[in-house]
């Protein structure tokens, strides 16, 4: 039981640890944009769209 | 700047969608059969690889890692590479993750039916299929850190760090519930025992939900979704909060599996509270996906992509509305054991997972294959027969769960039960039936959809490498002289994730597993000894016909269920169960105190009862399994299993493995002369001697005497 809180504790660490490098590395100073942006990029009419 | 050209591989995005239509099928055609095995005995043929208890996993593990694990890869592969503006990392590996993938699919189905299980759910592969399942997801890591690593746009959208979070989750997971004692090729004993096996499995299964069957098609929802509606989703800002809500909280879940059960109550209300916070993240999920169609509902009357996808995203709404609930100790009470809860997970499953991959599959094919659907009315028929479907199989479920539920907690006014457990099996028999027209309607649904889909791809021509152009990243980094090692971590930032994790789990194994392993806490019971080696052998019968899929070994303390089983269950008495077999369904009594005084029956009343069921319990719907009575006991591998045991812990004397079968034959030859005062002729060698005997210990340790609780 121990070991499953020291695996989760783990886990939640790492995943905090992922958080805070991605914001330091301004990931979600865009909070808009990327959803946009998906919607352009790869489909036939994507030319159209450049 | 330079733009460069690179190619899309569509060839395994291929692949993976031909896997997922092929095993959709498949999974769903198994689920069928067991379905009407509940209502139709018969169709269990007497023949052990077709019985329930062997089918039921094939069409769990099949909906989940064929069907759904396969649909995951699609979507994943599809995806990423757009959302990395890159081709995935390496050809090569994307070819061994396939073709890996579904040798896993394969030897899980043949060994499952062969009897080759650890008897824990969704975890039942044996350990050689868990180390291949190992590095295959290893490759499939690789692979994707590798193509997030040469990627061409620096943001990573949403739906990647869903993908990461599901990695590096079912990895962890994977590894800490498979750690298992081989005793032979193909067969292991889990290595943590009782109330910390349930413990773990139940830590895992939870989280196969949360992040096998949730958080890539959360992710796969957030790409697909918004592309088939040709709209941004309705808030970035709020799908990022969401995603770091999710996974933070949805690892603490796991416990509300086991309420009312040995476990102790702390951990089982850290599950309670875990459980009900998620509704906040689950519904920000739902509500996000929802309104990314605001202003395009029209479009949702006439796509049958989008409306594949609604209903999808409002059945996750309302399966994460009744999971929080279900964690309530209150509901839990109820609906535990019963068959809501194989109402509520199919809900998830044929609304979410289903409805999602069959929208994904009908957006994604047109677009590999360059050409347009085969047949749109053939689409929305498919959708009609799913969602009509889905309700006929959840409504019955529902009322059955109740039903059943509440005529086992039903008192006579003189204080007695009113129901025997049998009654309630016959009073359900209705609603499996209507259940299996339910999933008939589904499956049928299904096949349409794969015909529309063959269809559709001999009217096209497959784009295997699909053009692309976008910018290189800059470099980011011009080295000066002679660099500190560390600064190679610090630049990348996956390296940097990784080494943080092995930091992690080394430093929690290193402080965690001896004070497990050394100190349980778990009060022991004087009385409670290791089972002999005949019952042992039968408990690996047990385990090996998966019993559990239908009975529970579980007494909660609840008035109705000490009355009809007896002394509720101490998490002293299964320190010896390797695993554990508390069961999560009583399509079957519970029989955790079967072989106490309340509920002991002869031991020609087992055998009658095992050879035929309903000569002993008219109406009774359990299989039939004459081949125990064939069978001979394998007492080779006594020895084996016996060391195997010791190496874990149980008290079995030093030399006892050479002697053990001794012990086994003798105690064989008691069950057979008792039978034979019943003149019933048996012979001691056979599977069902053993299995009699495991079935007449359950639950006799604490009332051969007054319970002694030591600390």
């Amino acid at each position: 039981m121990i070991l499953l809180i020291g695996f989760s504790l783990a886990l939640a660490v790492f995943f905090l640890i992922m958080f805070v490098r991605a914001g330091r590395q301004g990931q979600f100073r865009d909070t808009y944009t990327p959803s946009v942006r998906i919607l352009f990029d790869d489909d036939d009419d994507a030319e159209a769209s450049k | 700047m330079n733009k460069e050209t690179f190619h899309y591989d569509n060839r395994t995005v291929k692949w993976f969608a031909y896997a997922t239509m092929l095993w959709s099928l498949v999974g769903m055609l198994v689920g069928l059969l067991a379905a009407f095995q509940l209502v139709f005995p018969a169709l269990n043929f007497d023949l052990a690889q077709t019985t329930f208890g062997r089918i039921r996993p094939v069409h769990t593990n099949a909906i989940i890692f064929a069907f759904v694990g396969n649909g995951i890869f699609m979507g994943v592969y599809y995806s990423l590479q757009r959302l990395c503006k890159a081709r995935m990392f390496s050809d090569m590996l994307s070819k061994i993750h396939f073709w890996g993938w579904q040798l896993i699919i394969v030897l899980a189905a043949v060994s499952l039916l062969a009897g080759y299980t650890t008897g824990k759910e969704y975890a039942e592969l044996e350990w050689p299929i868990d180390i291949l399942i190992t590095l295959i997801w290893v490759v499939f890591g690789w692979n994707m850190f590798g193509t997030i690593l040469k990627r061409r746009e620096r943001h990573l959208y949403v739906a990647i760090w869903f993908y990461i979070a599901t990695f590096v989750t079912v990895a962890v997971l994977h590894l800490v519930n498979s750690v298992e004692l081989p005793y032979s090729w193909f067969k292991s004993y889990s290595w943590y025992a009782g109330m910390q096996d349930a413990l773990v499995q139940w830590w895992y299964g939870h989280n196969a939900v949360a992040f096998f069957l949730t958080t890539p098609y959360l992710g796969l929802m957030y790409y697909f979704m918004p592309k088939a509606a040709e709209r941004p989703v309705y808030s970035y800002r709020l799908s990022i909060i969401h995603f770091w809500a999710l996974i933070f909280l949805y690892i603490w879940a796991g416990p509300h599996h086991l309420l009312y059960t040995s476990l102790p109550d702390w951990a089982q209300s850290l599950g309670v509270v875990f459980s009900v916070m998620l509704i906040a993240p689950s519904w920000g999920g739902m509500i996000n996906g929802l309104l990314t169609l605001r202003g395009v509902w029209d479009k949702v009357r006439e796509d049958v992509v989008l409306k594949f996808m609604v209903v999808a995203v409002t059945a996750y709404g309302m399966a994460t509305f009744e999971g929080p609930m279900l964690s309530f100790k209150n509901i839990n009470a109820i609906a535990h054991f019963t068959d809501w809860i194989v109402a509520h997970v199919h809900v998830g499953a044929l609304g979410w997972n289903g409805f999602l991959t069959f929208g994904i599959l009908y957006w994604l094919i047109p677009r590999i294959f360059k050409t347009d659907l085969y047949s749109k009315s053939m689409a929305n028929t498919h959708f009609w027969l799913g969602t009509l479907g889905i309700l006929l199989y959840a409504v019955p479920m529902y009322w059955a769960g109740w039903t059943q539920s509440l005529m086992w907690k039903e008192f006579t006014d003189d204080g007695t039960l009113k129901y025997q457990f049998l009654e309630t099996v016959v009073q359900l028999r209705p609603f499996y039936l209507l259940r299996s027209i339910g999933g008939t309607l589904y499956f049928i649904g299904a096949i349409l959809m794969v015909y529309n889909l063959i269809k559709t791809i001999r009217s096209g021509q497959a784009v295997n490498d699909e053009a692309a152009e976008a910018a290189p990243l800059s470099d980011e980094y011009v080295p000066h002289h002679k660099e500190h090692w560390h600064r190679w971590v610090e630049r990348k930032p996956v390296q940097l994730l990784v080494l943080s994790l092995v930091v992690i789990l080394i430093g929690g194994a290193v402080e965690f597993i001896p004070s497990f392993l050394i100190k349980s806490n778990v009060p022991t019971i004087s009385s409670v000894k290791p089972y002999t080696p005949l019952e042992l052998q039968g408990r690996d019968i047990y385990i090996r016909e998966g019993c559990y899929t239908c009975h529970s070994q579980m007494v909660r303390p609840f008035r109705s269920e000490t009355a009809r089983y007896g002394e509720y269950s101490k998490a002293g008495e299964f320190v010896y169960d390797h695993p554990f077999q508390w069961g999560s369904k009583r399509t079957g009594p519970d029989l955790a105190r079967e072989g106490t005084q309340k509920l002991r029956k002869p031991n020609a009343w087992h055998f009658n009862h095992m050879y035929e069921p309903t000569s002993i319990s008219p109406g009774s719907i359990m299989p039939r399994y004459p081949w125990l009575f064939e069978n001979d006991l394998d007492i080779d591998i006594t020895e084996a299993k016996i060391k195997a045991m010791q190496t874990l812990g149980v008290p079995y004397e030093k030399g006892y493995e050479k002697i053990a079968n001794q012990d086994l034959m003798k105690q064989a030859e008691e069950i057979v002369a008792d039978l034979k005062k019943e003149n019933i002729k048996a012979m001691p060698q056979k599977e069902i001697i053993a299995l009699i005997a495991y079935l007449q210990r359950l639950g006799t340790d604490i009332s051969a005497e007054p319970i002694n609780t030591q600390k």
